[in-house]
C-alpha cells in the first residue's frame, strides 16, 4: 500500500513539475473528439512551451458553462466554438479583442465585424442529411431531396436530429429553418417534422453515426461525420436539401481576464494561420481563409453556394427565445443528455 | 504465605450506578496480602462490577481503591498492576500459546520472554504446548493458558472473573483445587468472582457475600456457613430451614403451636425467624434432645453420601422442612411417622 | 517448582520491573491519541465528506439563488410544473415496474439457492453477480445490440427498445444482484424444527411456505423492493443509453446542473430524489426492529431435502435467468469486437484502440487509480473507524459516529455527486481546489460506499470476544499495538471483502462521478457515457467490457488471496475436534 502512495505521490509531483515547466492553457472547445489530438499536436509543435488542456463538450453545454463562469472564468481561450455562441460571449463582455496575424487573409464574413475582432473563424460546417441506402431499401423509403420532404408521414420515427439546446448543429438547423421559411412557417414545419423524429440526440454528429449504423435511416447532421463515415464504407448517401443549408462558423476567441494572455494570443495566431487552415481543410470543405479549401469528393462542386444567407446577429440575439420556444414545443423527446 | 511481592488491597466506599440502577452501594473491603478472597453472590448483585472497577475497566462514581500503597482509583487499566482471567478466557485465537503468554512481556529481551513463557507453562502444567493454538485446547487447558498469561508479567494482584463457569462439573472441582494450590504457592493476592458457593467454599480464605450492591457478610467459609450474618447469607449459602415465630418469651419462641427453646434470650416480645441447617436436624434421636417434635415424612431422597428427608412438623402443617442424615441413620426410620429434634445450639435467630 | 521461591526471581526470567511503568505511561498516551484522536478525525471526515455536501445541496435548493433556479419560490414552481410531474411520473412508473419484476425473480432465485437441492449452485451464484461488475450502461448497450433497430433479436419486439421498456429491462438486469443479495440473506437460515413441526401437523408444502418461509422473509422482500426502487429512480446510466424519448428525473438533475448550470434547480431535484431513499431506509429500520431474530438460540439449521419436481422447476428458472444474463453480457462483449455493426461483422480490436481518443487510456488508468486508492485507503479508514466505534468505551461521540455512518446508505450516488458539486465548487470554500481532482473522487467514492463496508467491518469485529481489549490493557499492551497484532489479522477475510467491494464499486460507479470529473480525472465509466453520446457505441461497449474484465479479475484475485489466507490460518480458525 505504501508503494502505491509513493507512486501516486511521485506521479503527482512529476505532473506538477511538468506543468510548471510549460504554460498550461485551458481551452474550451466544441470540436469533434476525433479532431482534438491532431489540432493539439500541431499547435504544440509550433509552440513547445505551451500545453493545451482541452475541456470539450457540446456547443450548448460549453456555452452554458462559459456563461456560468462569467464572474470567475476558468477558460483561457476558446478554440472551435460556434460563432453564434461567441457572439453571445462578446455581448456579455467576456472576450478579449485581438487581431491575429494573418487576419487580413480571413474572409470578412467569417469573423467578428469589429476591429479588432473578438472572434475569428476557422471553418464552416453546414447541415447535411445522412441517408442510409441499405435501410431505406429494406424499409421502402424514398430519398428526400428537400427539407419539406422530411415531413412525409412515411418517415415517421425514422429521423434523428440533434437537440438545438445542447448541439450547435441542432441550433443552426432551427435558425436556418426560421430564417428560410419565416417564423410562423418555420415553427409549423418543425411541428410536422417533430412527428417524424425518432430521437433528439445530444451531439451533432451522433445522428449521422446512427444513420451509418442503420439504427435510424435518416440523420440530420453536418458534413464532417457524413464524409468520414462514407469514407469508412458506411452505406450513406449525402443529401443536401434544395432549399439551402443552414451553417455555422467554427471560431476562436480569447477570454478576457486570462492569466496567460500571451499564450492565448499565440493560440489565436495559430488558429488563423495557414498551417491551421491546412489542418482544417482535411475536415471541412469551406474554410475561413478562402482559396485554400480542397474539394471533397463526396460533396458536390457547388457546395459553398448551397449555404443560405445567414444572419448571425439575429441568431445569437434570439438564441434564448428560440430555445425556450423549442423546449416548450418539443422537449419531450430529447435524448437524455450525458456528458 | 506472603511473599515480598504480594500486596494488600483496600476498597473503600465504592458507589457505582448505571442510570437509575445502583450496582454498587458503598462497598468496602480489606484484602490481606497473599489472601484469596471470593466475591460471592447471585447474578446482578454487583460482584463483577466491583471486579471491573478494581481492574479499571469501569469507573466508579466515588470511593477509593488502594493496591499496596498506591491509590489507583483514577488510573487507567494499564497503569494498575494486575492480571485478569475472564470468564471466556479471551485468549487471542490467532496467536499461539507461547505468543499469548508472552503478550504482556514486551520490552524484555527475546531470551527472557522465552524463558518466562516456559516457566509459566511448567507452572500451570502445560509444558510443551508452546506451539499450539487456543482453538486446539480443551476448556481446562485454555483456562490454564489464560492464567499463565495473566501471571507472566508478575503482577501484584490477580483478578478472576468466574473462571470456572465455562467448564463442566468434573473438571471444575479438579481445577479449583489446582488453582488454589497455585495461588498459595505464588502467594499472590487474588480476588475471585463466582456465583457458585461450592467453588467459593473450596478455594477462598475469606468470602464476601454480596447482594444488591452491598456486602452482606465478609468472613471465612466456616463462619459464613455456621453463623450467617443475615437471612440472605443464610439462604444463599447452603440449604436451610426457616421457622417463623410470633412471640418469644423467656428463651423460648412460639412457632405455630410449638414451643421452641432458643440458644439465647431475646428481649421482650420479639418476632422473627429461626434458621436451622438440615444436617443439624436430628431424626429419631436415640436419646432425648431438646426441642423434640413429632413429624411426618413426605419424601426421602438418596443422594449417595447422605439422605435428604422432606418432612412436616405435625404441629406446623403446610410448612415443608428439610433434614439431611447419614445413611447409617436410616435404619432408625420406620414408616412415615418420626421424631425430629432441633437442637437449640444449631438454631440461629433472626429478628 | 520450589514453593518458597517467588516465581519472578528465576535466573533466566528476570523481568525488568521499571519497564512496566514506562510501557504503561507510553501506552496510555498512544492509546489516547489513537482512540480519541482517531474518533475526532473520523468525525471530521464524515462531516466533510457526507454531511456538509448534503447540507450544501439542501441550502442551494431551499435558500439558493433564484437565477439558478433555487429558493422556495423556485421549489414551489418546480413541484407544481407539469413538466416536473411528468418526469416524476415517468421515474415512478419505471422504478415501480422494475421493482415488481425484479424482486419476485430474485426471490425465486434466492429460494432456489438456499432452500432447494439444485445442482451447481456456485455457478448460478457466480453468474448472478455479473451485473455488479460492470457499469449500469452495459446492459443498456447490450440491449441496443440485441433489440435496437439493427438488433439481433429485433423481431421479438413490436416497438423499438428505446424508451420505457428499454429502461425497465436494462435496470432490471442492473439491480438484479442487489435484490438477490438482500433476499439471499433473508432466506439464509431457517429453523428446521419449524418445518418438522409443520410436516408432522400435516401442513402442505405451500402452507409451510406461507407460514414459515414467507413470514420469515417478508422483511427482506420489503427491503429488496425499497432497494431496487431507490436504485432505479436515481440511476443515470441506463436511461442515458436506451431512454430514447422517455425522460426521467435523474437525467433532469444532470441536465439542470451540467447542461444549463442551473444549480438551484438541480439541488431541488436532488432533494426530491433523496426522499425515496430516506423513506425506505426509515421504514426498513422500523420493520427490522419489529422482526425478531429468525433463529433462536436452540434452533437447528434447516437443510432442504431433495424433491424432484420442485428442484427441476427451480433449476429451470435459475438457468433461464442466468442464460438471460449471460446472453446480455455476452452480447455486449461480442459487440465490442465487431468492426462495424451491422454491416461489417468481422471481429477486430479496433474499438479498443483508445489511444486514438484524446486522453487515450487515461480514463482507464484513472479508474484503476481511483479503485485502488478507494479500496486500500477506504478499507483501512473504514475498518479502523469501525474499530474505534465498536470496541472502545461508548460515549456520546461514538453514538454520533455510529449514527453518521448510516447516513451514506440513505443517499443515492447522484445526490452525492450533486452535494459535492455544491459544496466543493464554491469559490469561498478553501477546499475548492479539490474540485475536479481524482482525490475528491476517491473521497466521494469512499463516502458513498461507506455504510455497507462499515457494517461488514462492524459485524466481523462483533464476532471478536468483547474482552480482548480489556485483556490487552491488563497486560499493558497499547490498543494500537493490539489492533495490528490481534484485531486486524483475525478480521483479514472481512477486510479483503471490503477491499473487493470498494474496488468493484469504484470501477463501476457513474452517478456521482459524472458531476465531479474533469478532463484530467475522467473515469472509465464516464468515458463509456461520453463515447456513447458521441455515437461511438462500439467504443462504449469496449470500455464497459474492459471494466467488467478488470472487476472480475480483481474479484477473483482477492478471492484467491482470501482462500489462501484462510488455508494458512486454518490452524487457529478451525478448532480441531475431539479434544
Amino acid at each position: 500500500m505504501f508503494k502505491r502512495t509513493a507512486l501516486a505521490a511521485g506521479l503527482l509531483a512529476a505532473c506538477a513539475f511538468h506543468a510548471q515547466a510549460n504554460t498550461e492553457l485551458t481551452v474550451y472547445t466544441a470540436l469533434e473528439v476525433e479532431q482534438l489530438k491532431a489540432y493539439k499536436e500541431a499547435f504544440e509543435k509550433q509552440n513547445p512551451d505551451i500545453e493545451i488542456k482541452w475541456v470539450r463538450d457540446s456547443t450548448g453545454i460549453v456555452t452554458a458553462k462559459l456563461l456560468a463562469e462569467k464572474e470567475r472564468p476558468q477558460a483561457d481561450a476558446v478554440w472551435g466554438l460556434a460563432g453564434s455562441s461567441l457572439a453571445i460571449l462578446k455581448q456579455q463582455g467576456m472576450l478579449e479583442a485581438y487581431a491575429p496575424a494573418n487576419l487580413d487573409k480571413i474572409g470578412s464574413n467569417y469573423r467578428d465585424a469589429a476591429n479588432p475582432p473578438s472572434w475569428v473563424g476557422m471553418d464552416v460546417w453546414a447541415a447535411t442529411i445522412c441517408f442510409n441506402t441499405v435501410e431505406a431499401e429494406k424499409q421502402g423509403l424514398p430519398k428526400p431531396t428537400k427539407w419539406e420532404d422530411l415531413t412525409n408521414p412515411v418517415y415517421k420515427d425514422k429521423i434523428v436530429m440533434p437537440n438545438p439546446a445542447s448541439s450547435g448543429t441542432g441550433y443552426l438547423d432551427v435558425s436556418a429553418w426560421l430564417q428560410t421559411f419565416g417564423e410562423a412557417q418555420g415553427w409549423a414545419y418543425m411541428d410536422k417534422l417533430h412527428a417524424n423524429i425518432g430521437q433528439y440526440t445530444h451531439s451533432g454528429s451522433k445522428p449521422c453515426k446512427l444513420a451509418a449504423a442503420g439504427e435510424f435511416p435518416i440523420g440530420i447532421s453536418f458534413e464532417y461525420p457524413a464524409v468520414q463515415l462514407k469514407r469508412k464504407g458506411a452505406p450513406l448517401d449525402i443529401v443536401l436539401p434544395k432549399e439551402g443549408l443552414g451553417w455555422e462558423i467554427e471560431a476562436t476567441g480569447i477570454i478576457k481576464g486570462t492569466a496567460h494572455l500571451a499564450a492565448a494570443k499565440k493560440l489565436a495566431d495559430f488558429s488563423a494561420s495557414r498551417e491551421a487552415m491546412d489542418l482544417y481543410k482535411a475536415n471541412f470543405a469551406v474554410l475561413a481563409q478562402p482559396g485554400i479549401a480542397e474539394r471533397f469528393q463526396e460533396l458536390p462542386a457547388d457546395y459553398e453556394q448551397r449555404l443560405i444567407k445567414n444572419d448571425f446577429n439575429w441568431a445569437s440575439e434570439n438564441r434564448d427565445k428560440i430555445l425556450a420556444e423549442w423546449r416548450k414545443r418539443y422537449d419531450g423527446k430529447s435524448e437524455p443528455l450525458p456528458q | 504465605m506472603a511473599t515480598p511481592h504480594a500486596v494488600s488491597m483496600k476498597v473503600r466506599n465504592i458507589h457505582k450506578g448505571f442510570g437509575a440502577f445502583k450496582a454498587l452501594d458503598g462497598i468496602s473491603l480489606d484484602i490481606a496480602a497473599g489472601e484469596l478472597v471470593c466475591l460471592l453472590g447471585p447474578s446482578g448483585c454487583g460482584k463483577t462490577t466491583l471486579l471491573r472497577c478494581i481492574a479499571g475497566l469501569e469507573k466508579q462514581d466515588n470511593g477509593t481503591i488502594v493496591i499496596g500503597s498506591r491509590d489507583v482509583s483514577d488510573l487507567p487499566p494499564q497503569a494498575r498492576d494486575y492480571g485478569i482471567v475472564f470468564q471466556s478466557y479471551a485468549l487471542f485465537p490467532n496467536l499461539s500459546v507461547e505468543q499469548n503468554i508472552g503478550y504482556g512481556l514486551n520490552g524484555n529481551s527475546r531470551a527472557t520472554i522465552k524463558a518466562r513463557v516456559t516457566q509459566m507453562l511448567e507452572l500451570v502444567g502445560l509444558a510443551g504446548s508452546e506451539k499450539k493454538y487456543p482453538g486446539q485446547l480443551s476448556g481446562g487447558q485454555q483456562q490454564r493458558v489464560a492464567l499463565a498469561r495473566a501471571l507472566a508479567p508478575a503482577p501484584s494482584l490477580l483478578l478472576l472473573d468466574e473462571p470456572m463457569s465455562a467448564l463442566d462439573a468434573r473438571v471444575r472441582e479438579h481445577l479449583c483445587g489446582e488453582l488454589r494450590e497455585l495461588q498459595k504457592r505464588l502467594g499472590i493476592t487474588t480476588l475471585m468472582v463466582t456465583h457458585n458457593q461450592d467453588e467459593a467454599m473450596l478455594m477462598a480464605d475469606r468470602i464476601a457475600v454480596i447482594n444488591q450492591g452491598r456486602v452482606e457478610q465478609y468472613a471465612s467459609a466456616h463462619d459464613i456457613y455456621r453463623s450467617p450474618a443475615t437471612p440472605f447469607v443464610a439462604e444463599f449459602v447452603g440449604q436451610g430451614n426457616w421457622l417463623p415465630f410470633e412471640r418469644s418469651l423467656d428463651g423460648h419462641a412460639q412457632v405455630g403451636g410449638l414451643h421452641v427453646r432458643l440458644p439465647v434470650r431475646l428481649p421482650g416480645e420479639s418476632r422473627g425467624r429461626l434458621f436451622c441447617r438440615p444436617e443439624s436436624v436430628v431424626v429419631n434421636p436415640p436419646v432425648h434432645e431438646d426441642n423434640l417434635f413429632s413429624a411426618h415424612l413426605h419424601e426421602l431422597t438418596f443422594l449417595g453420601n447422605r439422605c435428604r428427608l422432606r418432612f412436616e412438623l405435625d404441629a406446623l402443617p403446610g410448612h415443608s422442612l428439610l433434614a439431611e442424615v447419614e445413611p447409617d441413620a436410616m435404619p432408625r426410620l420406620t414408616g412415615a411417622d418420626m421424631w425430629v429434634a432441633l437442637p437449640p445450639r444449631s438454631l440461629q435467630v433472626f429478628v | 517448582m520450589d514453593a518458597e521461591t517467588p516465581v519472578s526471581a528465576g535466573s533466566q526470567a528476570r523481568l525488568n520491573p521499571q519497564l512496566k511503568d514506562t510501557l504503561a505511561s507510553n501506552g496510555v498516551i498512544a492509546d489516547r491519541l489513537f482512540i480519541k484522536g482517531g474518533q475526532w478525525l473520523l468525525l471530521a471526515l464524515l462531516l466533510l465528506t457526507v454531511v456538509f455536501p448534503l447540507a450544501a445541496m439542501l441550502w442551494r435548493g431551499i435558500a439558493g439563488d433564484a437565477s439558478q433556479g433555487g429558493g422556495m419560490q423556485a421549489a414551489i414552481t418546480l413541484v407544481s410544473s407539469a413538466n416536473f410531474r411528468w418526469l416524476l411520473g415517468n421515474s415512478l412508473k419505471v422504478s415501480l415496474t422494475v421493482a415488481l419484476i425484479v424482486v419476485p425473480l430474485a426471490y425465486a432465485f434466492a429460494y432456489a439457492l438456499q432452500r432447494t437441492c439444485i445442482r451447481a449452485k456456485p455457478l448460478w451464484r457466480g453468474i448472478s453477480l455479473l451485473p455488479l461488475l460492470a457499469p449500469s450502461m452495459l446492459p443498456g448497450i447490450a440491449l441496443i445490440y440485441l433489440f435496437g433497430n439493427q438488433g439481433v433479436l429485433r423481431g421479438l419486439l413490436s416497438d423499438n427498445i428505446y424508451g420505457f421498456w428499454g429502461i425497465v429491462i436494462g435496470q432490471a438486469i442492473y439491480t438484479f444482484p442487489h435484490a438477490l443479495m438482500v433476499l439471499l440473506s433473508a432466506l439464509a437460515l431457517a429453523d428446521a424444527r419449524l418445518f418438522d413441526a409443520a410436516s408432522s401437523m400435516g401442513a402442505s408444502p405451500w402452507r409451510a411456505f406461507r407460514s414459515i418461509t414467507w413470514s420469515g422473509s417478508r422483511q427482506g422482500v420489503f427491503a429488496a423492493l425499497c432497494l431496487v426502487f431507490t436504485l432505479c429512480i436515481t440511476d443515470f446510466g441506463v436511461p442515458v443509453v436506451v431512454g430514447g424519448d422517455y425522460q426521467v428525473l435523474a437525467l433532469e438533475a444532470y441536465k439542470a446542473v451540467v447542461g444549463q448550470q442551473q444549480f438551484g434547480r438541480g439541488a431541488l431535484i436532488g432533494m426530491v430524489l433523496l426522499l425515496p431513499a430516506l423513506l425506505s431506509f426509515a421504514v426498513d429500520l422500523w420493520l427490522r426492529r419489529r422482526q425478531r431474530d429468525a433463529m433462536g438460540g436452540r434452533a437447528q439449521v434447516y437443510h432442504p431435502r431433495p424433491s424432484r419436481g420442485r428442484d427441476l422447476a427451480f433449476l429451470c428458472t435459475t438457468a433461464l435467468i442466468c442464460l438471460a444474463l449471460l446472453g446480455v453480457f455476452g452480447m455486449a462483449i461480442y459487440s465490442s469486437l465487431v468492426k462495424f455493426w451491422p454491416y461489417n461483422l468481422s471481429l477486430s480490436l479496433d474499438h479498443y484502440a483508445f489511444s486514438e481518443l484524446p486522453g487515450g487510456w487515461l480514463a482507464y488508468r484513472n479508474s484503476l487509480v481511483l479503485a485502488g486508492c478507494s479500496a486500500l485507503f477506504g478499507s483501512l479508514v473504514i475498518f479502523t473507524g469501525a474499530y474505534l466505534i465498536e470496541k472502545t468505551r461508548q460515549t456520546a461521540l461514538t453514538q454520533l459516529l455510529r449514527l453518521l455512518s448510516f447516513v451514506p446508505m440513505a443517499v443515492p450516488g447522484l445526490v452525492f455527486g450533486l452535494g459535492y458539486v455544491f459544496f466543493f465548487n464554491q469559490p469561498n470554500n478553501p477546499l475548492s481546489g479539490l474540485y475536479g481532482t481524482l482525490t475528491l473522487l476517491v473521497l466521494c467514492t469512499i463516502a458513498h460506499f461507506f455504510t455497507t463496508a462499515q457494517m461488514t467491518a462492524a459485524a466481523a469485529l462483533r464476532q471478536l470476544d468483547g474482552e480482548y481489549e480489556a485483556a490487552a490493557l491488563s497486560l499493558k499492551v497499547p490498543l494500537v499495538r493490539h489492533f495490528f497484532r490481534v484485531t486486524l489479522p483475525i478480521c483479514l477475510p472481512a477486510l479483503l471483502d471490503i477491499i473487493r467491494y470498494l474496488f468493484v464499486s469504484a470501477m463501476t460507479t457513474v452517478s456521482a462521478a459524472i458531476f465531479l470529473y474533469s478532463p484530467d480525472s475522467v473515469l472509465a465509466a464516464v468515458a463509456v457515457l461520453n463515447m456513447d453520446d458521441a455515437g461511438n457505441v462500439g467504443g462504449a461497449a469496449a470500455m464497459s467490457t474492459l471494466i467488467l474484465l478488470t472487476s472480475a479479475g480483481v474479484s477473483l484475485l482477492l478471492a484467491g488471496v482470501s482462500r489462501g489466507l484462510l488455508r494458512r490460518s486454518q490452524a487457529w480458525r478451525q478448532p480441531t475436534p475431539g479434544l
